[in-house]
Formats: C-alpha cells, sequence, structure tokens
C-alpha cells in the first residue's frame, strides 16, 4: 500500500542538508537552482519536503522571471500526495522514536496505538502552495487540471478524482508513487468516518475491483487487522481498524485532566 | 508627570496662520523642538526610559498636533547642530520625521526611497556597531512596525503603475533596491540572528537568562536595542509573510514565541494586537479554526477590558479598526466550525449585536452568503503585496489588486469546499443515530454524494498543528457504520481544575493581602 519507504536513513540525510541550506538562506535567491533540483529529486526518490518547496515557490514568487513552469507543476503533485508522506513520515518519527525497527512494511506493523495517532488530516500542503502561485500561472491548463484533482481530494469524491486521473496520465505518471499514495490517503480518510464499509463503496474510492480488491483485502486482513463480514443480503463489509475518529468512545476524556501549567501557578503557594 | 521639560507652558512662537501664507520651510526650527530635541538627546544619553517614552509618545504628539498637523516637521539638519550632530540621534531623528510624514502627508518617492536609506543607515549602525542606548519597547516596535507598513505601502504605490510619470518610472528603475523583498526580510532576519533572541528566549526557560521578566530593559547598564528588535522581528516576519500569503512560513518565524503566556509582544498593545491579528489570520487561511477563534477570543476580550486605557494614544484609532477586523475574522471562523463555546460570554454578546445577522446569513451557504463572506475577509484581510517589481516594459498596468484577489479567490474556493457541511451537522445534531438514505433523503441529495459530503466534514475537521499534533475542529462527532451514520454528542468540557486554581491563587492573594494590614 505505502511504497515509498525505500531507505529512509539516506531518505533523511539528503532532506537534511537542503533543508538547512533553505535554513540558513530562508531569503537567499543564490539556492534557486539547487531548490529545483531538489524538487526533482524528491520526485525520482519519492521524499518531500513542504518547507524547501514553499521557499522555492517564494523565491518565484520575488522574482517571477525566473519562475519554471514545470517545476511548479511537480511541487503541486507533490502537495496533492503529501498526504500519505505525512502519514509515512510521522509514522516513522513515532517508530523510530521507541525503537522499532522499520520492516519493509505496510501499515500493518505498526501498533494500533501508533494508528490512532496518524488518523488525523495533514496540513493543506496544496493550499499552501496555490497561495503564492500567481493567479495567471494557475490559470494554465496542466495546473487547472491539478486544482480540480485537488478539489476531488478535497471534498471525498473520489470516484471523480479517478477518472479524472484517468484522463490525464502524462500528469500522474510522471511521479511515481503516485496511485498508491492517493490510494493510502483515501483509506486514511475512510477510516476516520467509517466502523463497516460496504465493499463497494471501498472499492470505488481506492480504485482497485474484481479480484485485485479480493487479493488487496486479503492482505489488509492479513497484515492490518482488517475484518472482512457478510453483510445483510448485500455483498461484503469491511471492518475498519478502531481509532478514536471512528470510535469517539476511545477518546481522551480531557475533563478530568489539568495540565503542568495550571499546576505551576500554585507552586509557590504550595512551597 | 516629573518631566523637567516644559514645551507646553513656552509661548508659541510659530504663527500657524502665517506658515500657510509662506509655505513650508524645513529650516526653520520653532523653539519647541529645539527643546524637544535637546531634551530628548540628553534623555537618550542618559539612559532615561521613562523620560524618553514620555517624550517620545507624548510630546512628539503633541507638537505633532500643534504645530505640524499638514507639514514635515523641520529637516534632520536643521536640528542636527543641537545635539552635537550625534550620527546615530540624527537616524533615529529622522526615522520619526518619515514616520510623522507617512502618517499625516502623502510621501513623494523620493521620500520613500529616502526613508528606506534611512532605515537601512540605522538598521547597519544597530547591527555592526556597538549602540550604548535603551530605548523604550514602544518606540523598538513602533520601528519594526513601521517598517514593515513602509515596504507593504511601497508595494502597494509601485503596483499602481498606470498613472506613473516617467520621472517617477525613471526613479524606480534607477533606485530598484528601495524597499526590494530580499532587503526587507534580510533585515529582519538579521536582527533576529544577531541578537541570539531565539537562543535567549531558549535559555529563559531554563532560568539562565532574563528577558521577559525584565520587559526586555537591560538593567546591567547593557542596551536592549538589538534584543527587542530582534524580537519584534520575528512578529514583523510573521506580518511580511501574511502579506506574501506565506502563512505557513510566518507561523514559523514566531515559533519561539510563546503566544499562550505573557512576553514582551504583550508589553506594547500595538505589538500584542499585529501578533494575535496575524497568528489567527494565518491560522484561519490554514484551516486551524479553533486555535484562531480562541486567540481571536482572549484578544477581543483583553481589547475591551482594557480600551479605555488607550483612549488617549496615538494608537487608539488602529486599536479600535484591528478590533473591528478581528470581530469580522472571529464571524468568519466560527460560521465555517461553530464553536461557540470556546467564546467568552462578553466577546460572543460583541460578536452578535455587529455580526449576528450577517453570521445567520452566512449559514445559509446560498450566493448571498458567498457575498457576506466576501465582504468580512475583504474588510479584514492584511493589505496583501505583490513583491516583485513591475515589468517596465510591457504597457503599464495596475497590479496592486492581484495578490489579494488572489487570496480572496481560494479563501471563497475553501468555502465553497465546505459549503454543505453546515447543513449536514444541523442535522446530525438531532439525531443519534440515522440512516443514510434517510439523511440524503432530507438534504435532497443522492446516497453517494451523502457519502462524499460526511468523508469532506471529517476530513476538513481534522487538522496537524504545527507540532504535528492532531486537532479536531469538529463540534459533532460522527461514524458510519455499513450505511447507519452514529452521531455522538460532544459536551462541552467543563475546565473545574482551571476553576480551582485560580481560585486558589486568588485566595491566597486575598490572605496575603489581609496579613499585611496592621490593625491599629
Amino acid at each position: 500500500m505505502v511504497r515509498e519507504r525505500e531507505t529512509p536513513k539516506q531518505q533523511q540525510q539528503v532532506s537534511y542538508t537542503v533543508e538547512q541550506l533553505v535554513a540558513v538562506n530562508p531569503y537567499n535567491p543564490d539556492i534557486l537552482p539547487d531548490l529545483e533540483n531538489y524538487v526533482n529529486e524528491q520526485v525520482s526518490s519519492q521524499t518531500y519536503s513542504l518547507d524547501a518547496n514553499l521557499c522555492l515557490l517564494r523565491l518565484y514568487q520575488f522574482e517571477p522571471e525566473r519562475m519554471s513552469t514545470q517545476i511548479v507543476a511537480r511541487i503541486l503533485v507533490k502537495a496533492c500526495l503529501s498526504s500519505s508522506l505525512y502519514l509515512f513520515r510521522i509514522m516513522y518519527q513515532l517508530v523510530s522514536r521507541l525503537g522499532y525497527v522499520i520492516p519493509n512494511a505496510s501499515f500493518s506493523f505498526f501498533p494500533p496505538a501508533f494508528l490512532q495517532a496518524l488518523m488525523a488530516m495533514p496540513a493543506p500542503d496544496f493550499s499552501l502552495c496555490l497561495f503564492l502561485i500567481p493567479e495567471r500561472v494557475q490559470m494554465e491548463e496542466q495546473f487547472k487540471t491539478l486544482i480540480v484533482l485537488s478539489h476531488y481530494l478535497e471534498t471525498g469524491r473520489f470516484r471523480q478524482f479517478w477518472d479524472e486521473a484517468a484522463k490525464n496520465r502524462h500528469i500522474v505518471e510522471a511521479v511515481p508513487g503516485f496511485e498508491q499514495a492517493i490510494q493510502t490517503y483515501a483509506i486514511h480518510v475512510l477510516s476516520l468516518t467509517y466502523q463497516k464499509i460496504p465493499r463497494p463503496v471501498l472499492a470505488e474510492a481506492i480504485n482497485i475491483e474484481g479480484l485485485s480488491l479480493d487479493k488487496f483485502l486479503e492482505h489488509q486482513a492479513a497484515n492490518s487487522g482488517w475484518i472482512l463480514e457478510k453483510g445483510h443480503g448485500r455483498g461484503q463489509l469491511i471492518v475498519l481498524p478502531r481509532n478514536e475518529f471512528n470510535h469517539p468512545e476511545l477518546k481522551k476524556s480531557a475533563a478530568d485532566s489539568v495540565p503542568l501549567e495550571h499546576i505551576t501557578r500554585i507552586f509557590p503557594i504550595l512551597g | 508627570m516629573a518631566t523637567t521639560y516644559d514645551y507646553d507652558e513656552a509661548p508659541a512662537t510659530y504663527d500657524e496662520g502665517r506658515h500657510q501664507d509662506l509655505g513650508y520651510d524645513p529650516n526653520f526650527v520653532p523653539d519647541s523642538v529645539k527643546s524637544f530635541v535637546v531634551h530628548l538627546y540628553r534623555h537618550i544619553r542618559e539612559k532615561n526610559v521613562y523620560e524618553i517614552h514620555q517624550m517620545y509618545e507624548i510630546s512628539f504628539q503633541t507638537l505633532s498636533d500643534r504645530l505640524f498637523k499638514d507639514t514635515p516637521w523641520p529637516s534632520v539638519d536643521a536640528v542636527a547642530h543641537y545635539v552635537d550632530n550625534d550620527q546615530v540621534f540624527c537616524l533615529l531623528y529622522r526615522e520619526m520625521w518619515f514616520r510623522h510624514l507617512y502618517a499625516r502627508l502623502s510621501p513623494t518617492l523620493k521620500q520613500r526611497i529616502d526613508s528606506w536609506d534611512n532605515y537601512c543607515s540605522l538598521f547597519q549602525v544597530v547591527l555592526h556597531r556597538v549602540v550604548n542606548m535603551q530605548l523604550p519597547n514602544q518606540w523598538l516596535w513602533d520601528m519594526v512596525d513601521e517598517f514593515v507598513y513602509q515596504f507593504q505601502s511601497f508595494c502597494q504605490y509601485r503596483a499602481k503603475m498606470k498613472n506613473k510619470t516617467e520621472q517617477e518610472i525613471a526613479l524606480l528603475r534607477q533606485y530598484d533596491q528601495a524597499w526590494n523583498v530580499y532587503g526587507v526580510l534580510n533585515y529582519l532576519q538579521a536582527f533576529v540572528e544577531k541578537s541570539n533572541i531565539i537562543q535567549i528566549l531558549e535559555q529563559e526557560k531554563e532560568g539562565l537568562e532574563q528577558f521577559t521578566a525584565t520587559d526586555g530593559y537591560d538593567y546591567s547598564g547593557g542596551s536592549n536595542v538589538l534584543k527587542v528588535l530582534g524580537y519584534f522581528s520575528m512578529v514583523g516576519l510573521l506580518r511580511v509573510h501574511c502579506l506574501l500569503g506565506d502563512y505557513q512560513t510566518g507561523l514559523k518565524c514566531l515559533l519561539p514565541i510563546d503566544i499562550s503566556q505573557q512576553g514582551v509582544y504583550t508589553s506594547v498593545i500595538g505589538s500584542h494586537i499585529a501578533t494575535i491579528y496575524h497568528y489567527g489570520f494565518a491560522n484561519l487561511m490554514l484551516r486551524r479554526y479553533v486555535e484562531a477563534i480562541r486567540e481571536f477570543n482572549k484578544m477581543l476580550l483583553y481589547i475591551y477590558k482594557t480600551k479605555q486605557y488607550h483612549q488617549k494614544s496615538p494608537q487608539y484609532e488602529q486599536i479600535l479598526k484591528k478590533n473591528e477586523q478581528m470581530y469580522a475574522l472571529l464571524a468568519i471562523c466560527l460560521s465555517l466550525c461553530p464553536q461557540v463555546k470556546l467564546v467568552d460570554e462578553t466577546v460572543n454578546s460583541q460578536l452578535r449585536e455587529k455580526y449576528g445577522e450577517k453570521m445567520a446569513r452566512m449559514q445559509r451557504y446560498d450566493d448571498e452568503a458567498f457575498v457576506i463572506y466576501d465582504e468580512l475577509f475583504s474588510y479584514a484581510c492584511p493589505k496583501f503585496i505583490t513583491p516583485s517589481a513591475p515589468s517596465f516594459e510591457e504597457p503599464l498596468v495596475n497590479y496592486n489588486q492581484d495578490a489579494y484577489r488572489l487570496q480572496l479567490k481560494l479563501f471563497l474556493y475553501e468555502v465553497k469546499q465546505q459549503q454543505l457541511l453546515s447543513g449536514v451537522r444541523t442535522f446530525l445534531k438531532v439525531y443519534s443515530t440515522i440512516s443514510l438514505g434517510k439523511l440524503a433523503n432530507y438534504m435532497e441529495v443522492d446516497e453517494p454524494t451523502l457519502r462524499t459530503i460526511l468523508l469532506t466534514d471529517k476530513h476538513k475537521t481534522h487538522a496537524v498543528d504545527s507540532d504535528g499534533k492532531i486537532i479536531s475542529n469538529a463540534d459533532v462527532d460522527f461514524y458510519i457504520d455499513d450505511d447507519m451514520i452514529h452521531v455522538v454528542e460532544s459536551k462541552p468540557v467543563k475546565r473545574y481544575g482551571d476553576y480551582f486554581l485560580r481560585q486558589i491563587v486568588k485566595l491566597e492573594g486575598v490572605i496575603n493581602d489581609m496579613d499585611r494590614i496592621k490593625l491599629e
């Protein structure tokens, strides 16, 4: 399901140097070529750095004559996919902090507790990028398509998304891992919402059908704790893993906890 | 007021009627101005922050009102010999000179460029030489604030290309470095770095350094200028990035300041408001409505309670304007994310008074609702800028509205994506379970569409904050089991813990006060 893992270690090192470049030179036009190369690198290595890309868009905004629309398009595609990359990154951080070894893996290897923490929507990277791209550029055909695609994702219209994507193979295929990333995102939003989801609804959202779907479900059942149930008369139901958003009763009650910073106020008195 | 400085009683030597006839003489220095600069110079040398502050806040305004209502102050050359031609004082004087000019008259292009030069010289001195001054926070904040304002004003001015004279265009080409966006950002960034303010704030948390406790002032003989400029520059960077539409980066610049607490940023009302206004706005654009609502609420409550103390301040009008704008932004946030329980009763009743009717219409999500979103956003948003220089070759067109139109369009796009959510929430609030079919029927949409609306609701109400923590903006929780929607009422959480802790502190205070009273 999620493929962008290869060697997370390496990936971190690469992003370290360019991100440090950005940190030291946030407003330096000289790093523009490095940032452009880095966008291409992100596309081929399936990594992602929002900060570096925002920095590049900022430099384009300051000097529009240096803007490459091709690079901008790539940034936007990456931003579209950012959801799943975020999930992966957060998960990676969580897991490595606790000393787990990352297996060549899917969601299944992560303890359910982590999954719960991950079930939140990532930052709206796509709009963050659009805020910085001049309107006349956004009017170009390829950007219009991307904006429509992102709109479908933002409003949960996966059927329309896959249809539109099929019409624009050249955009989608330019970026490795596109399909898997969107499927990850779809499953993520679905598991925020559903306890049990009818098979056709799932099929439509992840654009997998028939035998491939059977195989996919089997894999998820074996690895990610999905349960396949017989629905009442209308085919299969899939029970998605529990998290605090599809099982609100799991939400920690904040009512009886007092944050430490509040307690500190009375430290002098207690002293 | 224990000031020795008594220009108020000095006989008026300047007849306003006469000056109108003669026009403005930049070299004429009225006695009261002479006295003003001499005293201000002395207080600065003696590091008398209190007196500097009095003269800066009160005397300067009074003199401006009396003598320079619609003319500039005397030129720096005319006053320089009263202050030993002190370079730094002259730079500070010119900074005020330009600020007064911008506030009361309209600056020419040449003056805009000269003001930029003056800022460069002043900032170079602060950054690269040892400055042995102690200036009031108010003044240092005004410097950063004005610097960003003049940058914004310049961008707006430059973007109106249509009516430019040939001479102006020639000047713009010649001085293409004036108010250059890299220059502006790099000065602010240089203050942040050179002052080590981020490390100072870090170390303060461990008790190794004092900054907030002394309001940024240095009581051991040093200077507060670089440190406090560095501090306020973080707010300046937030503001510039908001003007550019780069909200993520803006919030990142503010990160070292903990806005959940009092800090030096709250020591000056202008800085307090600018910080929260831009912080809230950026969060609104990032869909973190709960965060925006929380901070706007706190700020509006604070202004409500302290307004009367600022009535005589030169910033009073500005305070009221930002107050109104933040109410408009709060109305937007609450319409997109109805979390009224986060809003204090006082603020809420003010809000209802100002925007109650409009908010009711915004809930409708028809074309009229969009008109109101448009209206409130346009009224309350920052003055967005296009930072790049125009192309002088092409036919000259105005592009001063471009940046604003783009941000407005993207905002309304977001509103449109959330169009059907308020409708679905209204239904969910009155059911504990309802089938998809039935709800689809009520909402007059088909079932697949309803599923997408519900997914959108989940998606739009959950965001990740800057620490990667999940924040839920949802006021109605639900989940779907096959084709049945289950709704979980989210009860408002009563924070008894906080309440008791406050009362404990209060009681302790009362007991201490009583202990101090000696009964005869």
